[in-house]
């Protein structure tokens, strides 16, 4: 069993079980209120799903893409979870548990998978059909550019299926977990995927205060 | 100390240090602060997306560290306190998270706590076995660094915290990092310009105290005021460059530490003595300053006021000093803080905890 966040939109956790599936799930596509609901909803998904925090095998985090803030607080919140019940961090591409999320609804096309990265930018990530054990094959990206950029930037835009995600479920991203564990698939690196450097300019010398 | 002294662990990310502590009661156990200055130094002060990134990268090593020093496990813990704010908002908001998630994972209730009234409690912390002395209430507190320049009027450390001015621009220790890079020192500026300062003359030049004129006293007699200060230097080291004088960057050093230590004391000894407070608390990393300290000391003494000022590595942004006053809350009998909380980038110092 798994506790799973992912705050790269909105915030969402669920708990989740690799035979049973998702046993309970919170989510808002508030992009303003990570920090303020995660730790309610954590306490809420282990309630609702009855699960005491000792039983849970690990805890997976969606790495992102996603805008700085937010991102960060979901990760930070699984990290020390983790370090709470004294079990791992998997860490798992935001953009593989919506593609995830198509599969498990049915659609095995090739997607391309858009996401808000705010400033007039969007990230984007490229799936094939799915692989032998029905998990997402990502082709590219995950990457930024500008919303008229992906022509240039998505190898054959035409042949992908567009999906815009307005939030990312932890469910499926939880679920997408348990099913890359038993077939020994790679997880995301620890680094968040912020794809953009932080804001900031390098000390200029002073300006004249006298004309 | 009793045993039954609360046992709390402080997580605190309000500025460029991740601080957790451990505190049984009024006693120190572990202080591990991992800081990100050097990563700022490139830029002449905190940049908060920076300063964010880092507090991710060092909170679950801190904690670990932590929990080793004080050797205490965190099933042992009676509680979990958090800075909830003020500060930069998406520093705090990963100690926020991330001590929600931990609350939830240990099952140990979660106490949001004020980061300037957590400045005051570090003074009740003491680092030996016999416990300190005593604090005694009601007490001024000046609280000064590089993100805040506050006076305070405690008269309960859990109950009851006013705010009597604080800084209406720049922070003091903002001041000093301005004025080293206009005399050409490296950022941090405070113990540069301290250095810079020793040996230069405090009166060499008169630059003026911020909000010190008979009309400013009215409005804003405990407000402080540095945006001034640094104008006035700027243009002072200008007029020497203009004239093709070489500056003499110890006397513009000491002269502008002198205005900033005599503002910073005046008021605060002058808030004592309109409130009939006879006792003085410094806290905030400000307090590294010598000449700060040795004018504090000066005035108190000539005042008869009692001067308290915690160890440096208390005084400075840290999670043991809010694992202390996470612990007063938790031994005066107050509920924890939930988890629905958020963090508060201007949370007034009234609230003492979410
Ligand atoms: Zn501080």
């Amino acid at each position: 069993m798994l506790l799973a966040i992912d705050t790269s939109i909105g915030t969402s956790v669920a708990v989740v079980d690799r035979d049973r599936g998702v046993l309970a799930e919170r989510a808002t596509s508030d992009t303003r209120s990570h920090a303020e609901v995660i730790g309610a909803y954590i306490d809420e998904c282990l309630g609702e799903a009855q699960v005491a925090a000792s039983a849970l095998s690990a805890v997976a985090i969606g790495m992102g893409p996603g805008p700085f803030t937010g991102l960060r607080v979901g990760i930070a919140a699984a990290n020390a979870f983790a370090f709470g019940i004294g079990r791992p961090v998997v860490r798992v591409v935001s953009h593989d548990a919506v593609a995830f999320a198509e599969l498990r609804a049915g659609r095995r096309d090739p997607v391309l998978v858009v996401s808000d990265a705010r400033r007039r930018e969007v990230y984007w990530s490229t799936y094939a059909a799915p692989d032998s054990e029905g998990l997402p094959k990502r082709v590219q990206g995950p990457a930024l550019t500008r919303p008229d950029g992906l022509e240039d930037a998505v190898t054959r835009l035409d042949e992908y299926r567009r999906v815009d995600a307005s939030e990312v479920s932890a469910g499926a991203l939880g679920m997408l977990a348990e099913t890359m564990h038993p077939h020994g698939r790679e997880f995301a690196a620890s680094e968040p995927l912020y794809l953009r450097s932080p804001d900031v300019t390098l000390a200029k010398a002073p300006k004249r205060v006298t004309g | 100390m009793t045993e039954a002294a609360p046992l709390v662990l402080g997580i605190e990310t309000s500025c460029d240090e991740t601080g957790v502590g451990v505190v049984r009661g009024t006693r120190l156990l572990a202080n591990v602060i991992a800081s990100s200055m050097e990563q700022h130094a490139r830029y002449g002060g905190v940049v908060p997306e920076v300063a964010a990134r880092a507090h991710l990268e060092a909170l679950t090593p801190t904690l670990t560290t932590a929990l080793d020093e004080a050797g205490v496990t965190l099933d042992e813990l009676d509680a979990i306190a958090v800075t909830s704010g003020p500060g930069l908002s998406g520093a705090l908001m990963v100690g926020v998270g991330a001590a929600k998630a931990l609350a939830v994972a240990t099952g140990k209730p979660l106490y949001a706590v004020n980061h300037l009234v957590g400045h005051v409690g570090a003074d009740v912390l003491s680092t030996g076995d016999d416990g300190g002395a005593e604090v005694e209430y009601p007490t001024i507190a000046l609280l000064v660094s590089g993100g805040h320049t506050s006076l305070l009027l405690v008269r309960d450390l859990i109950s009851d915290v006013e705010l009597l001015g604080e800084t209406i621009d720049d922070a003091a220790g903002e001041a000093f990092d301005k004025v080293a890079r206009l005399l050409g020192l490296p950022y941090p500026g405070g113990p540069q310009i301290d250095a810079a300062a020793a040996s230069g003359d405090p009166t060499a030049i008169r630059f003026p105290r911020g909000l010190s004129l008979p009309k400013d006293m009215a409005e804003h007699r405990y407000d402080f005021s540095f945006s001034g200060l640094k104008t006035a230097v700027a243009r002072w080291v200008e007029q020497r460059q203009d004239a093709g004088e070489p500056v003499p960057v110890a006397d513009v050093a000491a002269s502008f530490r002198e205005a900033v230590a005599d503002v910073l004391v005046t008021k605060a000894i002058a808030a004592c003595n309109d409130l009939g407070v006879p006792r003085l608390l410094l806290g905030g990393g400000v307090v590294a300053n010598a000449r700060v300290r040795a004018l504090a000391e000066q005035r108190a003494d000539a005042a008869g006021i009692a001067l308290r000022i915690p160890p440096l590595s208390l005084c400075t942004d840290n999670g043991a000093m809010i694992a202390a006053l996470g612990a007063q809350l938790v031994a005066g009998g107050r509920p924890p803080s939930g988890l629905g909380f958020a963090a508060d980038s201007t949370l007034p110092v009234t609230d003492i905890q979410a």
